[in-house]
């Protein structure tokens, strides 16, 4: 229902249209980015279960390997402060 | 239900009409207020500390007077008027000169940049003093500050440095990697703390990060060896016509590794500061036009979990200042890589 | 869109103060800082190396008195061994000196018997000799004196003589 009134606000608006998109934008890199950073911290801990010896390098890998990944989520937010803001 | 059709109406009136005295609550204004630049220095309610406002024109030269003849932007001085917290250049008529306009450079001393100067020299207090005290302590074991300060030093150090760059070569970029740690640790806490000397949004400013990564680039390019070099124009053990395709995805890489190092930066701590307001901001929201019971109600479990996302951008400011750092000692080692093919 | 363009005035202060920063903290701070957790470094490191080789040392101080003992004793046990032998030797010695001697002696005192007894058995044997002949003598003047008793006393004499 609020998707629905923010779609009639944005016909009748008109400039906010490019707005909505950045919303739908930002979620789907949220998505992405969340599958992403899900998968990497999931194999991560897998990992340090499995060697709990090398558990320093495995956390400083897992963190290098998320911020790759959120680097490009974080665009998808800049995007919206673009647009949106 | 309804809360939310009164606030998605309210953001949609807001980037319009601001001027009306009986506006509705427009959190995107409130949020917007609050992590950009402004030219005084907000304290606590209607005090503020008006700061210098520095402009450069080559009509009129070096002017320099305080904010607070704009009286917060009601009144027009030396033919300067602040509107949005941007100085522009009105004629007689209090009519906006897009001409002029474009032709100053604003140097004031922001909000921003107050914190800024503010940072810099408790970093320069707070580091100078525990080097003095490794002067002092010679041969002990480490005190105070001394022995806060030291693991996190050495952390960099062993684990940043050491790691990422290699024994060699470490030791010239230690002084930079320990200044960007510790200036965007400090700078994300003083972001996140709400009064006074905080408040100011100054990693999440996009100037910032931009100042940081063109350090970092040019740190690159000044101890980039032939190696680097060489990865870049033709990667060895590469078909020729594969290097038509990398060679300027390469290239591209040397300019996006610090552009991505300025957005994850600026993003990370804008967002976090959006949405700790956002979460405030349900409170007016709830409580818009004089629902105070709606506003009560929301107050406790909004501000329970402003706690937890406070919680969060601590550890937030500390892992981005971590990221930063790690990220620019991984492109050190690569520059600094030698060949070994 | 005004959220991602950079101010310039920012930009300005950001860069000078940053740069001033860690010109500052280079040369007031991370020099001092990084020198001092090196030297530190390389004492500890250097007094772990010197208790090591302390530990060495006295590893083989330890050793070389051990040895040193052990070689005591194996003195001592071959002097003691050596002594032994030489006693063993000197008794024996003696013992075979002394055997010699009495050995000498019982021949000396067997051929002094031997003498004795041979010297003895000739002077019974001229004795007896003597002794005959006197016998003989004091018979043929009893037989030549009475015809019949001398018989018969030469005779009885015969007849002792014969048992003895």
């Amino acid at each position: 229902m609020v998707t629905l009134t923010i779609l009639l606000q944005v016909a009748a608006g008109g400039a906010g249209l490019a707005k909505a998109g950045a919303v739908v934008g930002a979620g789907l890199a949220a998505i992405g980015a969340g599958i992403g950073i899900g998968r990497i911290g999931g194999s991560a801990l897998e990992a340090i279960a499995r060697q709990p010896e090398v558990k320093g390098d495995i956390a400083s890998n897992m963190i290098l390997a998320a911020a790759l990944v959120e680097g490009v989520a974080l665009g998808a937010v800049a995007l919206g402060f673009i647009v949106g803001l | 239900m309804i809360a939310l059709l009164m606030s998605s109406s309210a953001m949609a009136g807001s980037g319009h009409d601001t001027d009306g005295a009986n506006v509705p609550f427009s959190p995107s204004e409130l949020i917007m207020h609050h992590i950009m630049d402004a030219h005084s220095l907000h304290i606590v309610g209607d005090i503020a500390l008006p700061l210098p406002i520095i402009i450069y024109s080559s009509a009129k030269g070096l002017e320099v007077f305080s904010s607070s003849n704009f009286h917060h932007g009601e009144a027009t001085y030396n033919g300067y008027r602040l509107e949005h917290e941007h100085i522009i250049v009105v004629d007689s008529e209090d009519n906006l000169d897009e001409a002029a306009t474009a032709e100053i450079i604003d140097f004031s001393i922001t909000k921003n940049v107050a914190t800024l100067l503010f940072g810099v020299i408790l970093l320069i207090i707070i580091f100078t003093s525990v080097a003095k005290s490794y002067v002092r302590n010679e041969g002990k074991a480490p005190s105070g500050l001394q022995s806060f300060v030291e693991p996190i030093i050495l952390f960099i150090r062993d684990d940043i440095a050491k790691a990422s760059i290699g024994e060699k070569h470490y030791a010239k970029f230690m002084p930079f990697l320990l200044s960007i740690f510790f200036f965007i640790w400090v700078f994300n806490i003083i972001g996140l703390i709400p009064f006074f000397p905080g408040g100011a949004n100054v990693t999440g400013n996009i100037a910032v990060p931009i100042v940081l990564a063109l350090v970092t680039f040019f740190y690159i390019i000044r101890n980039s060896g032939k190696a680097y070099w060489i990865h870049i124009f033709a990667m060895p053990g590469v078909p020729t016509w594969v290097l038509f395709i990398l060679t300027p995805i390469e290239i591209l890489g040397i300019f996006i590794k610090p552009l991505v190092l300025i957005i994850r930066l600026f993003a990370n701590i804008t967002a976090g500061h959006i949405v700790l307001l956002v979460f405030f901001c349900l409170i007016f929201l709830f409580g818009d036009g004089g629902n105070a019971g709606g506003g009560f109600g929301t107050a406790v479990p909004v501000m329970a979990f402003t706690i937890f996302i406070n919680c969060l951008e601590l550890l937030v400011g500390i892992l981005q200042a971590y990221v930063f750092t790690f990220l620019a000692a991984i492109y050190f080692g690569m520059a600094v890589a030698e060949e070994h093919h | 869109m005004e959220l991602i363009t950079p101010q310039i005035g920012l930009l300005f202060w950001m860069t000078i103060s940053f740069l001033t920063l860690m010109f500052i903290l280079k040369r007031f701070a991370w020099g001092p800082i990084m020198g001092a957790l090196k030297e530190r470094e390389d004492s500890i490191s250097e007094a772990l190396d010197q208790a090591r080789l302390a530990k060495e040392e006295m590893d083989k101080l330890h050793s070389s008195n051990e040895k040193l003992l052990e070689d005591a004793k194996a003195e001592r046990n071959e002097m003691i061994k050596e002594a032994r032998e030489l006693k063993d030797s000197i008794v024996a010695e003696a013992k075979e000196k002394a055997k010699e001697v009495t050995d000498k002696e019982m021949i000396s005192a067997r051929e002094n018997i031997a003498r004795e007894k041979t010297a003895a058995v000739s002077e019974i044997r001229e004795q007896v000799a003597l002794l005959s002949i006197e016998i003989a003598e004091k018979i043929l003047k009893e037989q030549l004196s009475d015809g019949d008793k001398q018989k018969q006393r030469a005779e009885d004499m015969l007849k002792d003589l014969e048992l003895n």
